[in-house]
């Protein structure tokens, strides 16, 4: 037994090496002096924690970007948040639509992106919404709705009717049974789906290359910027996406109890 | 229904109840039509005419966008790459995660900690992860070559994301890197809620490894499984990121999937009612694929 334990460690450090050594790599080339970087042979850590390469995203103007993701995240969060919400409400409790109406929903979080920007490339040309934040905002938010729905379904599911039920019983209006009784009961889901929207529009990147320019570049796309022909800008590549990858690691880092459900699209109730 | 639905919808006076529960749905509608089916009727036109970088022109052209897509060899090459990568990714990130489920399933002092550990690489942006590989795999200042270097003694300056025969092991071990711990996380939650009664019968009963995992395990874990390939399966096909950042479909067209071509075609080369025609291709095919698999995989329970 004990043999046996001691190999599973043995296993279980290899694996979890296997997998965080890219990150690794990421975030200490981000802490490394451009010589160090261009380094040969390559060196596997730094000689000392150097934050040169955040300092120049900032003086570049770089970091911008990153306010650009924010804003564009968490603006579209919010708005699906409310819409779907609502919408995931009157789908779990009246059956709204019915069966196909709920497989409509999630068929559309399945079509790829790049069958869906097209269109609305062409669209927002017309309507002069091309690297706009509004142009960007609707379209994560359009996106990220089927999620939304979807999931809060699924947590509106698991409020017991009979709550609601006492509620209407005792006087509550139905925008009162929503806000008072329902919304309360699944806090903890709805916080979980909005972090897991926020991190999908906050990492995507195929619909910011399309629809942004100049103005309201995301992190994401900032991030491709700095590849280049001839050589690739190795120390502002690594500094913007630790920028970028550091937020969602906290985030997630809070939600391990809601991580499985999240992802999953509400099939493992972890 | 339950009897407490029915007595909840008994409350109002029907007409009420209707355009209360339509009320609710009403914007989040609206906002899907608006973003999602308007651009596509839009889409659709354009696709019948012959808009290009040169010019836009709107005469009507029937079919023609879509034979000439049907017979472009390079949008086939890219199907044929998309399937490729699916076919060769999807199986490896399946086998591993359910391998590290296995590890993981029994209780050990700090295994939560190596399952927090294990889950950041899916949770990286996509792009990002692609940039991480190529930093991974850079032929000199990469940890990879040198690896290589110390297991065969000498200098290998190998070009993962140039040479034709190293791109689609570079992009399958960056694209697999990134979606086992998906895999894992998916099965393990999976297996930990196997029937454990039914395990000890089995033991009892005197079945080996394989009988047990074939006849109890497996059917358990089945419909999450499916969910997991299916979400997994139509990631694959419309991969873009990763590809973008480790070789943007180079060397060449070689690792043009679907969505790299439709890219190329529409926002580099500006064949607009080209792509606009492949891209409706694209949906209508998915479309068909996803109603088939939804049919399936009851991911509505």
């Amino acid at each position: 037994m004990k043999r046996g334990l001691f190999w599973r460690y043995v296993a279980a450090i290899a694996i979890t090496v296997f997998f965080l050594f890219p990150i690794y790599w990421l975030f200490i080339i981000s802490f490394k002096t451009p010589d160090e970087i261009f380094s040969f042979p390559p060196k596997w850590y730094p000689g000392q924690i150097h934050f040169g390469n955040y300092a120049v995203l900032f003086k570049d103007g770089d970091a911008v970007t990153v306010w650009n993701s924010l804003v564009v995240a968490g603006v579209s969060t919010v708005l699906a948040m409310v819409f779907g919400t609502l919408c995931a409400y009157s789908i779990a409790r009246y059956r709204t639509g019915g069966d196909n109406f709920a497989n409509w929903i999630i068929s559309q979080r399945m079509v790829p992106p790049i069958a869906i920007v097209f269109p609305v490339f062409l669209m927002y040309v017309k309507l002069g919404l091309v690297d706009t934040y509004l142009g960007v905002i609707l379209l994560y938010t359009a996106f990220n709705l089927p999620y939304v729905i979807w999931m809060m379904r699924g947590y509106i599911q698991d409020v017991p009717k009979a709550l609601e039920e006492s509620a209407l019983i005792d006087g509550c209006t139905r925008w009162q049974v929503i806000w008072r009784v329902v919304f309360p009961m699944c806090r903890a889901g709805m916080l979980a789906t909005a972090i897991f929207t926020f991190i999908f529009a906050w990492n995507e990147f195929l619909f910011a290359l399309v629809l942004t320019r100049t103005e309201v570049t995301t992190y994401t796309v900032q991030v491709t910027h700095f590849f280049g022909g001839q050589s690739n800008f190795w120390a502002k590549i690594s500094a913007m996406s630790v920028l970028g990858t550091l937020p969602v690691f906290i985030a997630v880092a809070f939600m391990q109890k809601y991580l499985v459900r999240g992802i999953s699209l509400g099939a493992v109730k972890g | 229904m339950t009897i407490a639905t029915a007595t909840l919808s008994k409350r109002r006076a029907p007409v009420g109840e209707r355009r209360f529960k339509y009320l609710l749905v009403a914007p989040a509608i609206f906002l899907l039509l608006a973003v999602g089916i308007f651009p596509l009727i839009y889409m659709l036109v354009v696709s019948f005419v012959g808009i290009d970088m040169m010019a836009e022109d709107w005469t009507f052209r029937g079919l023609d966008n879509y034979k000439a897509a049907f017979a472009d060899a390079r949008l086939w090459q890219a199907l044929g790459h998309t399937l490729l990568i699916t076919a060769v990714a999807l199986p490896l990130e399946l086998l591993l995660g359910l391998a590290m489920a296995q590890l993981f399933l029994e209780k050990f002092p700090g295994r939560q900690i190596f399952i927090a550990l294990l889950v950041l690489p899916t949770v990286v942006s996509p792009i990002v992860s692609g940039a991480t590989w190529s930093l991974m795999f850079d032929n000199r200042y990469g940890p990879i070559n040198q690896v290589l270097g110390w297991i065969s003694g000498k200098e290998m300056p190998l070009l993962w994301t140039i040479d034709p025969t190293l791109v689609y092991p570079a992009i399958i071990v960056a694209e697999v890197w990134q979606w086992t711990p998906f895999m894992f996380l998916l099965l393990l939650a999976a297996l930990s809620n196997v029937d454990k009664s039914q395990l000890e019968a089995a033991s009892i009963d005197g079945a080996g490894y394989w009988t047990t995992f074939r006849r109890i395990v497996l059917p358990a874990i089945w419909p999450v499984m499916a969910i997991a390939l299916l979400i997994r399966g139509l990631d694959l096909f419309r991969i873009f990121d990763i590809i973008w950042a480790l070789t943007k479909g180079g060397p060449g067209t070689m690792t043009e999937t679907l969505s790299v071509f439709t890219y190329i075609k529409g926002f580099t080369q500006f064949e607009i009612s080209y792509a606009a025609a492949v891209a409706l291709i694209i949906i209508v095919l998915l479309t068909v694929v996803v109603t088939w698999a939804l049919k399936k995989v009851q991911i509505a329970r």
